[in-house]
């Protein structure tokens, strides 16, 4: 583009014209180029980065891969046996993440309807200012007052639903032997479910406002009340939007480190008990990685590579949900 | 709240038929449950914001600005000054590598790259980076720096920070200097300027409080993470001013090693280092906000 720009008079020639003996180059000519590389290094760090951590972990954590191969998904944690399966992790953080996302999306989706519904006009900025944040509080602190404030009020909530639906198929299951600590996949999840309402918000929120005008009007004008427009002309414009959404909630959830350390109980075992300690693939890295030495480091540096391959994959699918989704309605996100 | 339930004016003459009352009871639960949920949110907010000041500004006294940390953590007293200094310099070193390279990476996108498959490839790419756990930043420097110079320092933690700022700050950049219309570009090729110029002179100061505000934004995250520090930059008792030289701390992992302990004084150090965190954070989003708020202003004065 830049020799689109018109010579100045005082202008030599371009290099290429050198040979022709007028001399030197312009001026900008090198600041251009370097510019350019430089901007370009810059942008191809993102590549060279990601390709490092992919690197450097993997090798890091390959006597694990090698002595474990398939292992590394078994539910037997126990470093002092010499044993390092990742199952019963792999296990919580999905737990965790589900737990969280059951929480978090009808309430993001509320937000979302709020802002661009229901609520009047002038208060939109607030709105969207305070539920932004949510997300400015480290999660530290989210830990930390969950831990001391929370955990103990939550433990007598858990044990009163554990045994009123004791007995019962299924829920039973679920609900049986609360921490009595208040430690728990639940918690973990509901601290968690607070921290990705923000994201899943925004995007919601952006995806609802590419409804377009006339679907809702057309809604309205055969009578439809608020809510029925809503369903019928919001909903269904915004699906691939909202699928898209909740995945990277998701993404978010699984990575999620240190409120879920301080939150989960740290228990490596393979439970259904969502009101029992648990660990995640994050929080046990977090937990045990200081003291840890040997086969056990390098399941834990494993593990961050599991935990990497698991949301790059979920990143990535999330984006294809919405390439695809954009093809067919032509809306953007 | 019932004039925010009523159908758009002209609705109901056009409406093919009166509405029945289970319809209407719907649509009022319906708006009720979507104005409940904003309301949910922002109960564990407010909450934990009084009871983090409440808990916090009991502790937080001149000399807890000042003091070293404690020899002995279940015994009142010490302070949490090198947590603060550590915080600030480990971010700001963060913000110093990272600012540059993600607003250069973002010129790259959008003024060179546009629509070709190299710039579609980091634009996705810096999409999925921003999803990378923060304790994946920590690992990888561990193994990639600390392994290799056998030493824990706030630069190497300072570098954790980094490249979760990056990814964060080439997307700003990208979508800000998008917005700039490409007649200003086009109007100072016309007077002669080469591109390089042009990004600098014309394009940059279009956009610039787009990027700024999005660059706070990144930093108030930064300075709030704990988990790329845990393992990059060990622990001190006494300030440390160097980012090369020595181990470092920060209020975060200060926060996360008290919070588990048993004793009252390690907690309510916790409780005053989460306030100092907080009020860090929260200036530099207000901060963000401010920049948003004027160049607005401008825009439409």
């Amino acid at each position: 583009m830049a020799a689109i720009a018109p010579p100045r008079e005082n202008e030599t020639p371009p290099p290429a014209a050198r040979g022709l003996g007028t001399g030197e180059r312009p001026p900008g000519v090198i600041a251009d180029h370097i510019f350019r590389w430089l901007a370009l290094a810059s942008g191809l760090l993102v590549l060279a980065i990601l390709a490092l951590i992919a690197y450097t972990t993997t090798k890091n954590a390959w006597p694990w891969f090698k002595a474990e191969g398939l292992g590394i998904f078994d539910d037997n944690w126990d470093p002092a046996k010499g044993q390092f399966g990742a199952g019963a992790m792999i296990y919580g953080t999905f737990l965790v993440g589900v737990i969280a996302l059951i929480i978090a999306v009808p309430i993001s989706v509320g937000i979302a309807l709020f802002v661009t519904e229901i609520a009047p006009r002038r208060l939109r900025k607030p709105i969207i200012y305070s539920v932004d944040l949510l997300a400015a509080i480290p999660s530290v602190v989210y830990g930390l007052w969950a831990l001391i404030v929370l955990t103990g009020p939550l433990a007598d909530i858990y044990s009163s639903v554990s045994s009123a639906t004791s007995g019962i198929p299924l829920i039973g299951d679920l609900t049986a032997e609360p921490s009595p600590t208040g430690l728990s996949f639940m918690t973990a999840g509901i601290i968690v479910a607070i921290m990705i309402v923000p994201i899943i918000t925004s995007i919601t929120r952006e995806v609802f406002a590419t409804t377009p005008q006339p679907l809702k009007e057309a809604a309205f004008g055969v009578g439809a009340t608020r809510w029925e427009m809503i369903r019928g002309s919001v909903f269904p414009h915004s699906r691939g939007g909202l699928v898209s959404a909740v995945m990277i909630g998701l993404g978010r959830a699984i990575g999620e480190t240190i409120a879920v350390a301080l939150l989960i109980g740290s228990s490596q075992h393979i439970s259904a008990h969502i009101f029992g300690p648990g660990d995640t693939l994050a929080s046990i890295i977090a937990n045990q990685f200081g003291e840890a030495t040997g086969e056990q480091r390098a399941a834990l540096i494993g593990m961050g590579v599991v935990l990497f391959v698991l949301t790059i994959g979920v990143g990535i699918l999330a984006r294809g949900v919405v390439a695809r989704y954009d093809r067919k309605s032509g809306a953007t996100l | 709240v019932s004039a925010v339930i009523t159908p758009a004016p002209g609705a109901s003459q056009l409406a093919p038929r009166p509405r029945s009352r289970a319809r209407r009871v719907k649509n009022v639960i319906a708006a009720g449950a979507i104005s409940l949920t904003f309301l949910i949110a922002m109960v564990p907010l407010v909450f934990l914001v009084i009871y983090v000041i409440q808990r916090g500004s009991a502790v937080i006294s001149s000399s807890f600005l000042n003091d070293d940390l404690p020899f002995v953590d279940r015994l009142p007293g010490g302070g949490m000054k090198p947590a603060i200094v550590g915080t600030l310099l480990i971010t700001g070193a963060a913000a110093l590598m990272a600012i540059p390279l993600g607003v250069l990476g973002g010129i790259y996108l959008n003024e060179y790259g546009g629509k070709n498959p190299l710039a579609r490839l980091i634009r996705f790419l810096a999409e999925v980076m921003t999803g990378v756990p923060s304790i994946v930043m920590g690992l990888f420097i561990y193994t990639l720096v600390v392994l290799n110079t056998k030493e824990r320092t706030g630069f190497a933690g300072a570098l954790a920070l980094a490249c979760l700022m990056l990814p964060i700050v080439i997307r700003t950049t990208d979508q800000m200097l998008s917005l700039v219309p490409s007649e200003l570009r086009e109007g100072s090729y016309a007077l002669g300027s080469r591109r390089a110029r042009t990004i600098r002179t014309v394009v940059l100061p279009n956009a610039a409080a787009g990027i700024v505000s999005g660059a706070l934004l990144a930093v108030a995250r930064a300075a709030g993470e704990t988990a790329p520090l845990l393992f990059t930059i060990g622990v001190v008792r006494e300030t440390n001013t160097s980012l090369f030289h020595g181990q470092n701390t920060a209020l975060s992992v200060q926060i996360f090693a008290n919070a588990t302990s048993p004793f009252v004084p390690a907690q309510d150090r916790a409780w005053g280092a989460a306030l100092t965190l907080i009020v860090i954070v929260f200036v530099v989003t207000i901060l963000a906000r401010l920049v948003t708020a004027f160049f607005s202003r401008r825009q439409t004065a």
